[in-house]
């Protein structure tokens, strides 16, 4: 297949130039799904504004409304009000918590992100090792036992292993806390909403531990199916590169397999497998809505569930906005990782 | 064909698969003969027996209402069963026919086409169908709805690729030179080549609709009660943990062996129809 140029992936470019391009697409990309959320959220049935009012409203109170929410002017300059707003922060108010949307989405963001964030890492320094072990040991048990794991992993919703974990870990055996992100007992002031940031801030390590070992089980549960996706990721990865002639050498001269796995194998693979991760992220970003149900944890995604239930339009497009957001920008520092790491594209020519 | 038939049966996982995919579709096509308690996949409520655990009367138990959790069990894999067949009979024609035409045709149709994929695939695949769910109502019609939404840019990426692949080689090349049409390349000459790529991922792809019709009916978004559902059985579970544990474990497992079936089958095929 002859290599391909097109303007997002670039053939020796320089990384700089490489990671704005992938910025531009990004935000072209955020901005188609600015438009696709919001128009879904105006042609559907039913007036918005009746819904804000609820059945009882009067119809001048109705019509109030709809001239409050330039409801009476077209769908494209309605569009280009709410992104004007959008661009001033402005999100509207929210129906379901009397707030405007942008100071709801600050205050629940970063308690979804930090689980997020950790069943990401968990994914990666569990899946990687599991799927290179599995390659390493192809056809004898090891493997066989990884990919029966990881198939498994992979095959139950995130819900389930929550239930899972949640009556083996926290009722049968009480090693975890079941709800909250932190001991009801400890008062904490709220700096960044991280808080396993806020809590070495503040100098508490009692809070950390606490706030840390309500996260561990949560964040596992979420990570499962992304362990076993990276496990098998890695596997078949890495066993693509020891069918390359350059693994025959290094067998042919009589390298110890443990040092073929790791330098020759393993690495090149890596390289592939980070790529399809970061597009995981966004099965951990839609996995936390189940999984925050379960552990009763205060994120995004309880208050995602509580407005979709409200039909509260303005707070559904800037959830769903804010999550995408955030895929995008993880997508973005993978990619420049992976960019940094690969020597063919750290070495081209563009960046002599 | 008979080469992969071959291979899925000599293979002790896809025959593992293939017993519990079949032992599903049994359950849910033979469902008024074999559930013990037919009318329990309704509205019944039979308090007199509720909150049982497994016996020989009831083998998995009975739910808050007294319904036996084993048949509605068996009635929640028809509904499921349903939604797969249904998502994988509408999303993968719709990817198939972007993916093709984005990769034959090229330039602007490819670029525009693409973009609109990227969008979807931006957002988290739960996150739309739940979101679509949330602006309509949450009817089983509707479910496959915002499922399909989510699902077709899979398949448009899938075949992207491929006849990105295939459309500089000599068939096609040839196919050119004698002034074939562009729909007679892209679907009878590119097309089949897509086809092990596009089967492997429909057997997979089952068992992750099954995952995530659940995930949206744990959240309350898609099938209503009374209609027999895992995601809302396990939903309405986790209110009586640790106690009443059938009521959740039971459900769970249930979705877990359906997608651990296709998974099996479609890892197996995978390894058969796409040697890379």
């Amino acid at each position: 297949m002859a290599p391909i140029c097109t303007f997002t992936e670039g053939c020796s470019l320089s990384i700089f130039t490489r990671f704005l391009g992938r910025l531009g697409a990004s935000l072209v990309v955020l901005i188609g799904v600015s438009m696709l959320i919001f128009f879904i959220a105006r042609i559907i049935p039913g007036d918005p504004a009746r819904i804000a009012l609820g059945p009882r409203a009067t119809e001048a109170q109705v019509d109030q409304m709809r001239e409050a929410l330039n409801l009476n002017e077209p769908i494209i300059v309605q569009y280009g009000l709410f992104i004007g707003d959008l661009m001033r922060g402005d999100l509207g108010m929210s129906l379901y918590s009397n707030r405007p949307v942008m100071t709801d989405l600050v205050e629940y963001l970063p308690a979804t992100l930090e689980l997020v964030l950790l069943a990401g890492s968990m994914m990666v320094m569990i899946g990687l090792p599991l799927g290179a072990i599995s390659a390493r040991y192809r056809g004898r048990w090891p493997d066989n036992l990884v990919r029966v794991i990881s198939l498994l992993a992979v095959s139950a919703p995130a819900f389930v292993w929550a239930v899972g974990l949640v009556l083996v870990f926290a009722y049968f055996t009480p090693l975890f806390p079941i709800t909250g992100r932190i001991s009801d007992t400890l008062e904490l002031e709220r700096i960044t909403g991280f808080m396993l940031i806020d809590t070495l801030a503040a100098g508490r390590f009692d809070a950390f531990a606490s706030a840390l070992h309500h996260l561990i089980l949560p964040a596992f549960a979420l990570s499962l199916s992304g362990i076993g996706q990276a496990a098998r990721l890695t596997r078949s990865n890495m066993i693509a590169t020891y069918e390359q002639p350059a693994i025959e050498m290094a067998q042919a001269y009589g390298f110890p397999e443990n040092r073929i796995a790791r330098r020759y194998a393993f690495k090149p693979s890596l390289i592939p497998s980070l790529t399809i991760i970061g597009l995981d992220f966004a099965a951990l970003l839609g996995n936390a809505f189940l999984v925050e149900v379960i552990f009763a944890w205060p994120g995004l995604s309880r208050y995602g569930v509580g407005v979709i239930l409200q039909k509260d339009l303005n707070a559904i497009v800037g959830t769903v906005l804010i999550i995408s957001a955030t895929f995008l920008i993880t997508n973005l520092i993978v990619d420049f990782l992976v960019s940094v790491l690969n020597p063919r594209i750290r070495l081209s020519e563009g960046n002599k | 064909m008979k080469r992969a038939a071959y291979i899925l049966l000599s293979n002790p996982l896809s025959v593992i698969g293939l017993l519990l995919v079949g032992a599903v579709f049994f359950c849910a096509i033979f469902a008024d003969f074999i559930a013990p308690y037919p009318d329990h996949a309704g509205a019944v409520i039979n308090f007199a027996f509720a909150n049982k655990p497994p016996s020989a009367e009831y083998l998995l138990g009975t739910d808050v209402v007294g319904r036996d959790i084993l048949t509605r069990i068996i009635y929640a894999y028809q509904v499921a069963l349903g939604m797969g067949l249904v998502v994988l009979l509408i999303a993968p024609p719709i990817g198939v026919a972007v993916g093709l035409i984005a990769g034959y045709i090229g330039g602007w149709t490819d670029f525009i086409l693409m973009r609109i994929s990227d969008i979807f695939l931006s957002i988290p695949p739960l996150v739309l169908a739940l979101a679509i769910m949330g602006l309509l109502e949450p009817t089983l019609f509707n479910a496959m709805l915002a499922i399909t939404a989510m699902w077709w840019p899979w398949y448009a990426r899938l075949v992207y690729n491929i006849t990105r692949g295939e459309k500089v080689e000599g068939y096609v090349l040839a196919a050119e030179v004698i002034g074939a049409s562009k729909a007679h390349i892209m679907f009878r000459e590119i097309l089949p080549n897509c086809v092990p790529a596009i089967v492997t991922k429909m057997t997979l792809d089952f068992g992750f609709v099954i995952l995530i019709a659940s995930s949206l009916s744990f959240l309350g978004l898609g099938v209503q009660a009374p209609t027999p559902d895992l995601g809302s059985m396990v939903s309405e579970g986790t209110r009586y943990l640790p106690d009443s544990w059938w009521m959740t474990v039971f459900p769970g497992l249930a979705i877990v062996i359906a997608v651990f079936g296709f998974n099996l089958i479609g890892d197996v095929l995978r390894d058969v129809l796409e040697p890379d």
